[in-house]
């Protein structure tokens, strides 16, 4: 019956798909240019001083949405804590992982934290900015703490850091609207020199503040998933 | 070439077949850990196909790396910011749901939704 | 470009399909990564190496992680003293 039923609703998705909409002979990728995406790349590099596109889009042009990303990504770590709370004690093994595991995921850890270190810092240079480069130092965080089970995990400093990381975001864009400019997160910093990593105003600071939270916020998450009391 | 099949067919095919597998994924499976992997292939589907809107033939990424690149040669920068928000929200919701199945494992003891008395189908 | 492309395609959804088919959930979670892996790739493709980036960090490494943890929280654990 499920199957039935579950048959007959693909096959309605798929009609609609294949003939209504123009299906697959309709181009999806624009043959004319946008006019929104030709405006943006042509100002870009005037009013914002950052090489990347897409970073002055995700942090000046559209940050009210990155804002709101931060709050749905903070909702769902709230979430799983609150579930996570009074589930059963797992009984801590007191047993290490092999001895290639632990040293080996020891040796690495340096080597990530200055990989997703170099990616935050050059968000408007390069591909990356603030949200892969801190999943990055969270998974440095979790490789250690999979294998190891001997290593302390210090729950306070992490949640203390994730919350001061984002009064800092909501505090910078408070200084634009009552300081200088007139807007919620203004580029109020100088400009400085195009393609140099000190440029681009308030980029590098909003995206180090959205990494040290994002890194905060998952490695609480994993290990909240992981054992809970 | 100016064939019948172009790129942006490609990535229509792709981008509906990832979404109609994740939907049946969705409705067929009784195991719960499984219909979270088909949430995660429909959410996969969908920014595959948001990229593609912005995509022309030929052009390079959004980045002005080198002085003398002309902006006539770039994609559109605004659907790739859309969709980074949208891969961050939907690794949250597969991380709450799997939260909500380990509680719902520790109060019923199985996984498969056939046997648990409100999630039937 | 087009027919590696394609083939790309070809390839992430026949391993999409065969999640259908696999009867253990670990295997399951892999395929799923296989699927994670090859669009990071096509998002490169798209001339989008931010998304690519992002998709590469979220999708196969942090969502393998939660899922092999979830696996292993919801089995049936033994009840003889082992160890």
């Amino acid at each position: 019956m499920r199957k039935l039923v579950s048959i007959v609703l693909l096959a309605g998705f798929i009609f609609y798909f294949a003939t209504l909409t123009g299906g697959l002979l309709i181009p999806s990728t624009s043959s004319e240019r946008s006019s929104v995406g030709l405006d943006i790349l042509s100002r870009t590099a005037n009013e914002t001083g950052s090489a990347n596109a897409v970073t002055s889009v995700v942090v000046l042009y559209r940050g009210f949405d990155t804002l709101g990303e931060v709050t749905v990504l903070f909702l769902a770590a709230l979430g799983i804590s609150v579930f996570m709370k009074n589930t059963a004690k797992v009984r801590k093994r007191t047993l290490d992982q092999s001895f290639i595991l632990k040293t080996g995921s020891r040796l690495l850890f340096p080597f990530m934290f200055l990989f997703g270190f170099y990616i935050i810092a050059h968000g408007h240079l390069t591909p990356g900015g603030g949200f892969p480069g801190g999943v990055i130092i969270a998974t440095g965080f979790f490789i250690v703490l999979l294998t190891s089970e001997s290593v302390e995990f210090n729950k306070t400093l992490m949640s203390v850091l994730e919350g001061l990381a984002g009064l800092t975001f909501i505090g910078l864009g408070l200084v634009g609207l009552f300081g200088s400019g007139n807007s919620f997160l203004q580029n109020f910093l100088p400009l400085g020199k195009f393609n140099t990593v000190f440029s681009a105003g308030i980029i590098p600071l909003i995206y180090a503040v959205v990494g040290v939270k994002v890194a905060a916020e998952l490695s609480s998450v994993v290990f909240a998933m992981k054992e809970s009391k | 070439m100016n064939s019948i099949i172009t790129i942006s067919t490609v990535l229509n095919a792709a981008s509906m077949g990832l979404i109609i597998l994740g939907l049946f994924i969705i409705f067929t499976q009784k195991n719960l850990i499984k219909m979270v992997i088909g949430l995660g292939i429909a959410d996969t589907g969908v920014n595959i196909m948001l990229v593609s809107t912005g995509y022309i033939d030929g052009n390079t990424a959004p980045v002005f790396s080198n002085a003398s690149l002309k902006i006539s040669q770039m994609v559109d920068p605004v659907p790739q910011a859309l969709v980074l928000t949208s891969i961050v929200i939907g690794f949250g919701v597969s991380a709450l749901a799997l939260a909500l199945i380990i509680r719902l494992f520790e109060k019923t003891g199985t996984l498969d939704t056939s046997k648990i008395r409100g999630l039937k189908w | 470009m087009l027919y590696l492309l394609s083939f790309l395609v070809l390839v992430m959804l026949a391993v999409g399909i065969a999640i259908i088919f696999v009867k253990d959930i670990l295997n399951a979670v892999i395929l799923s990564t296989v699927v994670s892996l090859i669009a990071s790739v096509i998002f490169l493709f798209i001339a989008a190496p931010d998304v690519a980036i992002t998709e590469a960090a979220i999708g196969a490494a942090l969502t393998t992680v939660v899922f092999v943890i979830a696996i292993n929280r919801t089995k049936i654990k033994e009840t003889t003293n082992k160890e």
